[in-house]
């Protein structure tokens, strides 16, 4: 062996060497072109801002998407304090059964039964602007909700009760941000509109603010609460604001939501202007309601 | 001497400019990836057009990035899922893979039709990047290079989390399925050229 050998060796290392290196380096260019050549961001909706379509007394700004219909199933018991021979509420229960299904990806319908006072309700949610990312974003998501509630109970007073008085109307615009993934809050301002109300001091319009949030704790469990707060009037200083905390427990296609309210309707008509229960003093209702998704036209 | 010569040639070989385009880069904005879950309870498929990819014929390297948002589900609340709790597409916006192909040079693929390749390289999706190796193909036709993968990844590899209650319905392993129409870059769109390519096709 020579120096002459030795120095062509290292020269064809050298030449193998740099073959690799470049390889390696035109690899991580490749991407870096990639990424150079991607489009600008682009306006992107925010999903998922809450889980359900209700947070726990109230609607979330969430609608079924296009052609997929949700069952739910709402329970709420007796109150907690109601002692042992009540079996602490859950020898009372009340029920609410309903359907929400989305014509579009904006407008959804919704009908429900309530077993307390034998209430028909039905719906018209629209999602009238959603929370995006990128250049001219939107920084909040906005849906309209607009529900009527018939009353269907035999009435045994001797007044005379027509259909019209029978029913009940709830406007709200429900405003939502997603602050990160793991928080949302909402703003609800309601209008409750009641057609017949029993006694002159009973208001027939009830204005109300109500607030609501999300916490993620992991990817499929989450905290949340709400709250209506009365404007002042004769419903607020007879009634109660109403509160909510819950869990929301999220498995394959169903949404399950645990909570304690002082609230016994699940309706906008019952939970907003005829709340009684005092939060602190134990008057805990507790509920769940289960949801169930189900997909009527694929995409 | 004799191995001075060798390698004098090989260097201008490899400095040797190469003939045509098939050593050339191509590169697609609106490539498509979907993949399929097939089990007992549940199929699921969701697509995308909107993968990025560049091929570097001359050096065999290729470079992909897929963003994950814009699989296409059939449920929406499937979608969400896929988003929210397996990919976090928040926080992973993009899944990526960079690697080589063997298997077809320049010459092989001047030849009219398909052509198998080997691919390896390292595939990045929730954030884990693992080596994976599969089989391709590769086509020059008009122009454009067509290409074609089928492969399958386990969400397990990749830290993909599936809960009990829904482990009977998505699968151990999802097949992915990859369909690209590269165009050259820094070239003439296809058709107005005179490549060899175009010409040869355009005389069939």
């Amino acid at each position: 062996m020579t120096f002459y050998h030795y120095s062509l060796r290292f020269a064809g290392w050298l030449v193998a060497f740099m073959g690799l290196a470049s390889a390696a380096h035109a690899q991580d260019d490749l991407l870096g072109q990639l990424e150079k050549t991607a489009e600008p961001p682009k306006r992107e909706v925010v999903a998922a801002t809450f889980k359900g379509t209700h947070i726990i007394n109230s609607q979330s700004v969430e609608n079924p998407g296009k052609g997929t219909m949700v069952f739910l199933i709402q329970h709420r018991f007796g109150t907690l304090n109601s002692g042992a021979y009540e079996f602490f509420g859950l020898d009372q229960a009340v029920l609410r059964l309903s359907f929400e299904y989305g014509l579009t990806n904006r407008l959804a319908v919704g009908v429900g039964r309530s077993s307390q006072e034998k209430t028909l309700d039905g719906f018209l949610k629209y999602r009238a602007l959603r929370q995006t990312t990128g250049p001219g974003s939107v920084p909040v998501s906005v849906t309209l909700f607009a529900s009527s509630a018939l009353t269907t109970l035999k009435f045994n007073d001797p007044v005379d009760r027509t259909m019209a008085s029978r029913v009940t109307y709830a406007y709200q615009a429900l405003i939502a941000r997603k602050f990160s993934p793991d928080l949302s809050i909402q703003l609800m301002p309601t209008l409750i509109h009641r057609n017949y109300v029993a006694t002159p001091a009973e208001q027939n319009d009830v204005y109300a603010l109500g607030g609501a949030l999300r916490q993620k704790l992991t990817k499929r469990t989450a905290l949340t609460a709400d709250y209506y707060y009365l404007f002042p009037g004769n419903t607020a200083s007879t009634f109660r604001n109403a509160l909510g905390l819950g869990v929301d427990l999220e498995t394959g296609g169903h949404i399950f939501q645990l909570h304690v309210t002082n609230s016994l309707g699940m309706t906008e008509k019952f939970f907003v202007p005829q709340t009684t229960g005092n939060f602190f003093k134990g008057d805990l209702y507790f509920g769940f309601c289960v949801a169930r998704n189900f997909t009527i036209r694929p995409h | 001497m004799k191995q001075f010569l060798r390698l004098l040639l090989v260097v201008l070989v490899l400095a040797a400019p190469r003939p045509g385009r098939a050593q050339g880069k191509f590169m697609t904005k609106a490539g498509r990836v979907s993949f399929f879950s097939t089990s007992i309870l549940e199929d699921i498929e969701a697509r995308n057009t909107a993968a990025a990819a560049v091929l570097d014929l001359g050096s065999g390297q290729l470079a992909f990035a897929v963003p994950v948002k814009e699989f296409a589900f059939k449920r929406t609340l499937m979608q969400e899922h896929f988003n929210e709790n397996y990919m976090e597409s928040d926080k992973y916006p993009r899944a990526t893979f960079t690697g080589r192909f063997s298997g077809a040079d320049a010459a092989v693929l001047g030849v009219p039709g398909s052509h198998q390749v080997q691919v390896e390289g390292e595939l990045t999706l929730h954030g884990v990047t693992r080596h994976i190796a599969t089989a391709g193909m590769l086509e020059l036709k008009s122009g454009q290079l067509l290409v074609f993968a089928f492969f399958s990844v386990a969400p397990a590899d990749y830290a993909i989390e599936i809960p009990l209650l829904v482990r009977e319905n998505i699968a151990k392993t999802v097949s992915i399925r990859v369909s690209l129409t590269c165009d050259a870059v820094g070239a003439p769109p296809a058709g107005s050229g005179s490549s060899p390519v175009t010409r040869s096709n355009a005389s069939n």
